[in-house]
């Protein structure tokens, strides 16, 4: 890994830490008010605040991920910096594919 | 006790070794190479605790030998030595050092002038943190058993490795050098200190007590705002 | 790596090491199927309430619960990291990496029972 790689990994993780945490509060908060499917999304559609905050955990993640999988790849399997990057990439895409569309999907009107 | 015999392939071998009090690992693998087996190879010089040519792996764990009481790793009776991991084997126990100091010199581990005799000396303090930085890490003797214990060297061939980027960070925090940039660039790169995921193995071997990941933990720092700065 | 290598791999911090490795990867693998299930909100309230119901299963909770302490793990892992790296060095290493490791079993646990 290099320096490049290296402050983003670390930056989304900072970034990360604090969403983690009111992430897990808040579904901890649904779980025991036994909130069903329509209440969550009744409070998410339309929200501006819940779209930004879900929106950039998603980016954030999707990047964090991305570059602790390729350092894996890079250590644990034949891959080297190319191939290990090209594939954590494809996996980094697919989790912001995937991330967004959630996303979309609770906060869309 | 069991030695290693042959290069990268071969086995352990069993010899039976007289017990002695206070008898060292060398002592032992000495024993074999005089009265038993003439052919086998091993490296040692001060037998003191000073060189670090004498390191091998002694249970699992590298060592130096020399230093190392036969009554404090043969608990059960059993002994098994071999060459020190993650370099090439030349022969039973013997390794070849040259990827450990090529990795030296690839970050920059050398110190650079910046003044000539023609100049006064410079002035250094003991008490600046810099210096203080510089002091904790020097002591290091290349003898490469943190380099055979660092499991990020073993799976990443790229990684210049604790002893390497120790030395680097003793450079960088020498004021006297002139070769800042470069070296921050050179522990920057694939394979330099980013790659360290701090697991201390390094720390928790080395004889001489060194902290390798504090250093390197120095360098990513340094090196972070070296990037920001547009400095490499 | 044989059993002989595995001798000096069982310090505190090796392990913590290794934890925060593996749970990352987990994270990595769980996280597209965390993606996946919201997104059926997509096609409507329905197919995400009768996940939701499905997911109250006490199996599903202790899988949850095994999530969490992962996520807890991974986090708490990390933070000790970004200390390690971003401020002056600090002895008890092998202190923290044990205290984050209960801790997140424990916050893990409290999470579990009070789902119940």
């Amino acid at each position: 890994m290099n320096v490049r790689l290296y402050l983003w990994q670390r930056l989304t993780a900072a970034v990360i830490a604090p969403l983690v945490l009111v992430h897990v509060a808040v579904i901890f908060y649904a779980t025991r008010k036994g909130l069903s499917a329509a209440d969550i999304l009744a409070r998410t559609r339309g929200s501006l605040t819940w779209a930004s905050f879900y929106g950039v955990f998603v980016v954030a993640a999707a990047i964090h991920a991305t570059i602790g999988v390729r350092n894996v790849l890079t250590e644990w399997s034949p891959l080297r910096d190319r191939g290990a990057g090209l594939l954590a990439s494809a996996f980094g895409v697919l989790l912001f594919l995937l991330g967004a569309r959630a996303v979309v999907a609770v906060v869309l009107p | 006790m069991s030695l290693w015999r042959g290069g990268e392939e071969g086995r352990y071998e069993t010899y039976k070794v007289p017990l002695r009090e206070n008898q060292t690992v060398l002592d032992v693998v000495t024993f074999v190479q005089r009265h038993l087996d003439p052919t086998l190879s091993y490296r040692f010089a001060c037998r003191v605790g000073m060189c670090g040519s004498c390191a091998m792996t002694v249970n699992g764990r590298p060592r130096w030998t020399c230093r190392t009481h036969v009554s404090r790793v043969a608990a059960r009776g059993q002994l098994e030595i071999g060459p020190l991991e993650n370099l090439p084997v030349i022969k039973d126990l013997t390794t070849d050092m040259r990827p450990f100091f090529e990795k030296w010199q690839q970050a920059k581990g050398a110190f650079v002038p910046s003044r000539t005799r023609r100049e006064d000396f410079a002035p250094i303090r003991p008490d600046t943190p810099a210096r203080i930085a510089a002091d904790a890490a020097i002591e290091c003797i290349n003898c490469a058993i943190c380099y055979a214990a660092c499991d990020t060297v073993r799976w990443n061939s790229d990684y210049l490795g604790p002893a390497a980027l120790n030395r680097a960070w003793t450079l960088v925090n020498d004021v006297r050098d002139g070769a800042t940039s470069e070296r921050l660039q050179a522990v920057a790169a694939s394979g330099g200190c980013h790659a360290c995921h701090s697991h201390q193995s390094c720390q928790e071997l080395c004889p001489q007590q060194l902290n390798p990941t504090a250093s390197i933990a120095g360098l990513k720092r340094r090196t972070m705002w070296a990037y920001l700065g547009g400095e490499i | 790596m044989t059993l002989r290598h595995l001798r000096h791999r069982q310090s505190a911090l090796w392990l913590a090491a290794l934890a925060h490795r593996l749970s990352g990867l987990a994270l990595a693998v769980f996280l597209p199927l965390h993606f996946l299930t919201l997104g059926l909100a997509i096609r409507g309230e329905a197919p995400l309430e009768s996940f939701l119901r499905w997911s109250d299963q006490p199996l599903v909770k202790l899988a949850e619960s095994a999530l969490i302490f992962l996520l807890m793990l991974h986090m708490l892992g990390g933070l000790r990291l970004l200390v390690i790296e971003n401020l002056p060095w600090r002895d008890g290493q092998k202190q923290a990496a044990t205290i984050a490791a209960g801790l997140s079993a424990a916050i893990a646990f409290f999470l579990l029972a009070r789902m119940f």
